[in-house]
């Protein structure tokens, strides 16, 4: 059913949908207004069975979905940012226990500053927690990846979060397509836990693993996402039988079949790329476009094949690995390996900074002529950096940069200073 | 109210069975059909008060919830001891998640009984005092606030053993751990420290909180039983002493845990939404050194080198334990 | 179920890790000897019919005792019971009331009409009994109960010896004991009364029998010298006490002066003045140097008896004597001091103390009498093979108890000695002392007071004094036993075990140690109340 409605609420609705049997909330920005929805169909008794519960924290809220998930019921949270590296310890316990439990990531940046706006900081600090990472591009994937989620997750045991961009999706108002329930329904079969807390075949869950067998556990978590590769594309065509349109998978390519410039990107911002793209098209350049939407596992083989015919590329990434450069970059370097293609990093929109099309436009100008630094900070303030880096070697005590940097700039009025 | 001990009867109530009382009187752990719920081959060290302790709350609860139980269980020895690869010496559906959690997972584990409907299982969290009383306090508190169905069993032996003796929020004043070494001008743990999470508990208005120790098999299993019946959130602080810890011999343990509540040490009540109903009277009281001066954590107290101000001090914090819970009948006064 | 790798594991598998491997020392169960058993001078296992008692089941805790002693109604109230004075709960508050059970079951018995087991099989054997007193009674019960035929020859016109002829009906009324006594005869001993046997050999010929039990006592008072006037009236002890169970009262006048200090003295004291008599006893050191238990001085001086310490008879008169005072010395013997006093006295009975009569065994070869006493050697034999003695008439102490213990003793090795074999009593365990115990687990209470008859029914009849328990408190008593040394299956070692290595076989069946998983702790050893474990090292 067609909707004009907010991101949050309809993966709400997504959500009650699958029906999840314990929900955790811990408010967080900007994924709260999702958990609110789900509040409130739980009160008003239009999702049940299921236990809606107010957590003192996010390490609860994961912990609340361990127990949960581990008794047998499909569980759900959500969160961002801080509230991610708030559950870190449990979010890998999860993952090494092998429960299903799917959680939004509204992704956030992470603090300090303290900054609540988008990047992709958070969830890709869990890159090697041992959950999938699955990000929408649209509010519409958005919904639909958490449904395909929760099939793949129990399917595999193994947790999945879907990240969707905060403020820019989660918040964002538009017509989205609600599935149904008898669809749903006959896409996602009832959980049926591999393993399960029961008096009536008691098993220890959680046992202490020594060296004489620990590695053989990671590599099965390794093995489980690397089945996921397989299932992903499975999954998206079943997704499409019965929900009628193309969803998910591993990667989603556009203009891509001449391109010799390929742009590479995770998220919401793959809509900005691709107006670029199209007015970079008319314009005549061979570009195109590569979408991850999965991060975790990361289809080495599949982004390979679509950069096979390029010649040059540029991961745009809203993430930084600081004192080496990308994240995703690194990966997709790593899936060329050998194939002598040139690549770019670019960082862009840290903490909520705006990405034109029109310095998207001039970049990847830059990018198809070849001069671009291996790493560029998009639309850094290099005055700004510079005055504070030149400080800091004047002065000891130079004070916080993130404040001087805004006296530079007048921001702060001068009776503050 | 609190447990009503058999009064005569050779040994009444103190022993952990009595041939004499009719069948319905006795103690599950006298019970050959008992479910030894943590069985034989676990790694605890010899004389483990943990490892007794859990055997002894744990099967009550068994016996209390006839069988329907899953329990959580903090990291700690408990949880080392137990569950090494590839054997476990658990013998109900048990999950080990992390050190700070287990009040959260077993909030999960009782949340999917209820939405499956399954209202007969019965929930447990369990965990050391470090795990309680400090880095699961978190999650213990919130359990709590919520009013969670679950029954939480902290084994309090008063320091982290696991890591090799150090101190936590329930190692009682004096007291020597490997971050509280007996040195300087005021050795081992600082007085004036440390956090009652009995009262703590109490203070959230929760249906019922009960401490025991593994001397009083009895009134353990009494309140074990007692907190099954109820619904909500619940919470037992069991008195466990540990010999490597203390540095007591491995035959000493119940000894030591009858000694600290005889001496007031630690006070043996119960509550019921924040109010004390009932409270174990100390039968023969003894002074503090009594209980401290067969323990190697307190040895720095005494000898020629002690410190008698300390061991004063820590009769006063016994002798305010008495007045404020009523340990003492009057004629023992 | 399908089970992840590693993390998930399946319930109870740590029975593979066999932790009994870190042991250096291991527990073992075993029996020590309970200090009341240990003092019983007739073996009776007191612990283990306490045991029955406790649990309220009286006919087979009255079965344990009389596997020791057949005695049990006139043990309740004739015994000294040195078992309570040795009881180790008076360590703890007061020794448990054992006499007072005892006698519960004794009288429970008789109320019941509870018989002994006859004897499986008959050995074909003969055995003559001489006296029909405890010892030889007690002797008759046992071979009697391994299947020998037994005949009693008692000089007396009654069955009991010194429990009828020399205890008072107020202490030990004269049904109870018939009815012990019918009871061993039931088992078919034969009594043949007022058979006075003058030659054992011939005796024994005479009847074929294959062996001889002497217990025919020591029933002559002894004599001392005492100036004394013509008229002055001299009895002995035993003769006042024997002729009460006769037609003819003894004639001893108002004021009967009772010369000695033991318990023979005090019983005829109690025993004139329930005749309207005023005792006085007369003796020659301190109540505290008295060999008469000083609970009977105590009952003594309650009726009315009046005892005139240190003080020694120095002539006696027809209507008075003259004591000596005397003063202890240094070494606590009573010295004259030159002092003298004058008592108004009808008579004087001596109690001093008894001889045996020892007239049946002249020429008897190889036997040796000492001191006017038998000798026999450990196994209750004289020098003549084939005649056992025990009782009064043997070197030891004289009370009821030890002659039942005598005759139980001669009992077992005379079937020995029929058997051509000899009898090898099983080594004593080690004592239960007090410290092996963890007194913490028994109950505060109290011993049970009996009942005590008033006073002034206690100075004019011969009504029983001192009362039995009831049900009730006959079954609180038996339950303050700490069963010293003596498992009596509270689970302790069961509950206490941190690795379930105690395997709980079932009630009476105790327990066994696993020791696949035992560590070696010693929490078991340490909180077993009644001391019935211990650590040994392990074998390298």
């Amino acid at each position: 059913m067609l909707k004009q409605t907010e991101g949050s609420k309809a993966v709400a609705e997504a959500i009650a949908l699958c029906r999840p049997e314990v929900i955790c909330a811990y408010p967080i920005s900007p994924q709260t207004h999702i958990v609110e929805a789900l509040g409130e169909m739980v009160k008003a008794g239009n999702l049940t069975p299921c236990e809606f519960i107010n957590v003192e924290s996010e390490f609860a809220a994961m912990s609340v979905a361990i127990g949960a998930s581990a008794a047998g019921a499909r569980s759900y949270t959500a969160t961002a940012s801080q509230g991610l590296l708030f559950m870190v310890e449990a979010v890998y316990n999860a993952a090494g226990l092998g429960l299903p439990i799917v959680m939004t990531v509204a992704n956030r940046a992470i603090g300090a500053p303290i900054n609540i706006w988008n990047d992709h900081s958070d969830s890709l600090s869990q890159r090697d927690s041992g959950w999938m990472q699955l990000f929408a591009e649209t509010n519409q994937e958005a919904v639909d990846l958490h449904i395909q989620a929760f099939r793949l997750a129990e399917e595999l045991s193994m947790p999945i979060m879907v990240c969707m961009d905060g403020f820019i999706l989660t918040h964002a108002f538009e017509r989205i397509d609600i599935p149904e329930q008898n669809q749903v329904d006959s896409y996602l079969p009832p959980f049926d836990p591999r393993q399960v807390l029961d008096p009536a075949e008691p098993v220890s869950i959680g046992a202490m693993v020594g060296p004489e067998a620990f590695m053989e556990v990671k590599y099965l978590a390794h093995a489980k996402q690397m089945q996921a590769i397989e299932r992903i594309p499975v999954l998206a065509a079943e997704f499409k039988q019965i929900f009628g349109r193309d969803s998910g998978g591993l990667i989603r390519t556009y203009c891509s079949e001449d391109a010799e410039t390929m742009v590479i990107a995770m998220g919401s911002v793959l809509g900005t790329i691709k107006d670029t793209v199209d007015e970079m098209r008319a314009e005549g350049h061979k570009i195109g476009v590569l979408g991850i939407i999965s991060y975790r596992p990361f289809p080495l083989e599949q982004v390979r094949a679509a950069l096979s015919s390029c010649k040059r590329f540029v991961v745009l990434e809203k993430s930084l690995a600081v004192g080496m450069g990308g994240i995703v970059a690194t990966d997709v370097r790593m899936a060329v390996t050998g194939s002598g293609l040139k690549g770019y990093t670019a960082i862009a929109g840290l903490g909520g900074r705006p990405i034109t099309r029109a310095t998207l436009h001039k970049l990847f100008l830059q990018a198809e002529q070849e001069l671009l630094p291996p790493v560029t900070f998009v639309d850094l303030d290099w005055e700004a950096v510079n005055k504070q880096l030149t400080r800091e070697q004047q002065t000891r005590r130079s004070g916080p940069a993130a404040e001087n940097m805004l006296h530079d700039k007048g921001l702060i009025s001068a009776k503050f200073g | 109210m609190g447990f009503q001990p058999v009064k005569f009867y050779q040994t009444g109530t103190f022993t952990i069975g009595n041939r004499l009382l009719e069948p319905d009187e006795r103690s599950v752990q006298s019970g050959q059909a008992r479910s030894n719920s943590i069985n034989s081959g676990h790694r605890a060290c010899q004389g483990c008060g943990e490892a007794l302790g859990a055997r002894y709350a744990i099967d009550a609860a068994m016996a209390e919830s006839k069988g329907q139980l899953i329990a959580a269980n903090a990291t700690g020895c408990l949880e080392v001891f137990s569950t090494p690869y590839p054997e476990s010496s658990w013998q109900l559906p048990w999950i080990h998640s992390l050190f700070g959690n287990a009040p959260a997972v077993a909030t999960g584990i009782a949340a999917a009984m209820k939405v499956k409907g399954k209202t007969e299982v019965r929930v447990v969290a369990q965990g050391g005092d470090g795990g309680t009383t400090d880095i699961g306090f978190g999650c213990l508190s919130g359990m709590f606030e919520r009013n969670d169905d679950v029954l939480y069993l902290c084994y309090d032996n008063q320091a982290y053993m696991n890591t090799g003796v150090q101190r936590s929020s329930a190692t009682p004043p004096a007291a020597r751990t490997a971050t509280t070494m007996p040195v300087g001008p005021n050795p081992g743990n600082a007085f004036g420290q440390g956090k009652n999470v009995p009262e703590i508990a109490m203070a959230h208005g929760i249906p019922y909180v009960a401490t025991a120790t593994v001397a009083d098999l009895r009134d353990l299993e009494y309140k074990v039983r007692r907190a099954m019946k109820m619904h909500g959130a619940r919470y037992i602080q069991i008195f466990v002493p540990c010999p490597l810890g203390w540095g007591t011999a491995s035959s000493d343990t119940i000894r030591m845990a009858r000694l600290a509540k005889e001496s007031g040490m630690f006070p043996v009540f119960e509550a019921e939404h924040g109010e004390v109903v009932g409270v174990s009277k100390i039968r023969h009281k003894i002074p503090v050194e009594e209980y401290l001066q067969p323990q190697k954590r307190f040895a720095h107290l005494f000898g020629t080198n002690g410190h008698p101000e300390m061991v004063t001090r820590m009769q006063a914090i016994a002798d305010r334990n008495i007045r404020k819970y009523g340990l003492l009948d009057e004629e023992g006064c | 179920m399908y089970k992840p790798f590693a993390i998930t594991l399946k319930p109870g598998t740590s029975l593979a890790n066999m932790t009994g491997t870190w042991r250096t020392e291991r527990p073992v169960y075993l029996n020590r000897l309970p200090p009341c058993n240990n003092a019983c001078p007739a073996g009776e296992n007191i612990q283990g019919w306490l045991f029955h008692a406790e649990s309220g089941n009286y006919e087979q805790a009255w079965r344990v005792l009389t596997e020791n002693n057949p005695l049990a109604a006139v043990m309740g109230r004739v015994c000294y019971h040195p078992c309570e004075t040795a009881c180790n709960r008076g360590q703890l508050d007061s020794s448990v009331g054992i006499n007072s059970v005892e006698r519960f079951l004794g009288d429970e018995a008789i109320k019941r009409g509870w018989k002994f087991d006859a004897p499986a099989s008959s050995s074909g054997k003969r055995v003559l009994v001489v006296g029909a007193g405890p010892s030889g009674l007690s002797a008759a019960y046992h071979l009697a109960r391994m299947g020998h035929q037994v005949e009693i020859q008692e000089a007396g016109p009654l069955a009991g010896g010194m429990m009828r002829f020399g205890i008072p009906k107020y202490r030990l009324p004269r049904e109870v004991l018939d009815a012990e006594v019918q009871r061993i005869l039931d088992l078919g001993v034969t009594l043949k009364l007022n058979c006075k046997v003058s030659s054992i050999e011939q005796s024994m010929k005479d009847g074929r029998f294959d062996a001889a039990f002497l217990a025919v006592g020591a029933h002559i008072g002894k004599r001392a010298m005492i100036p004394a006037g013509d008229a002055a009236k001299i009895v002995d002890a035993v003769s006042v006490l024997r002729s009460m169970e006769g037609e003819d009262k003894p004639l001893l006048g108002r004021r009967v002066v009772v010369y000695g200090g033991g318990n023979t003295a005090v019983d005829v004291a109690r025993t004139v003045k329930r005749m309207g008599a005023e005792p006085i006893i007369v003796y020659r050191r301190t109540r505290d140097k008295a060999p008469a238990h000083d609970f009977e001085i105590e009952e003594a001086l309650q009726e009315g008896v009046m005892i005139k310490w240190l003080s020694t008879i120095k002539h006696a008169g027809d209507s008075s004597i003259t004591i000596e005072k005397m003063a202890l010395d240094d070494k606590g013997f009573p010295q004259p001091t030159g002092e003298y006093e004058t008592l108004e006295a009808d008579s004087v009975v001596l109690a001093l103390g008894q001889d045996v009569d020892l007239s049946l065994l002249q020429g008897v070869a190889g036997l040796e009498i000492v001191n006017g006493t038998v000798q026999v050697a450990p196994n209750m034999m004289t020098g003549h093979p084939g005649i056992f003695a025990g009782g009064d008439m043997v070197p030891s102490e004289r009370t009821v108890t030890v002659a039942v213990g005598h005759g139980k003793k001669a009992a077992r090795h005379i079937d020995a000695w029929l058997q051509g074999s000899s009898y090898q009593p099983a080594e004593k365990h080690e004592l239960a002392e007090y410290g092996k115990l963890n007194t913490w687990y028994y109950s505060d209470a109290d011993k049970t007071v009996r009942p005590m008859l008033d006073v002034i029914r206690r100075q004019t009849s011969f009504d029983e004094v001192q009362g039995g328990l009831d049900e009730s408190t006959a079954l609180f008593e038996a339950r303050r036993c700490l069963s010293c040394g003596n498992c009596f299956e509270c689970d302790n070692c069961y509950g206490v075990c941190p690795d379930n290595a105690v395997i709980k076989l079932g009630p009476g069946k105790g327990f066994q140690f696993n020791y696949d998983y035992c560590k070696g702790c010693g929490l078991c050893v340490a909180e077993c109340p009644c001391g019935a474990i211990k650590m040994e090292p392990e074998e390298t």
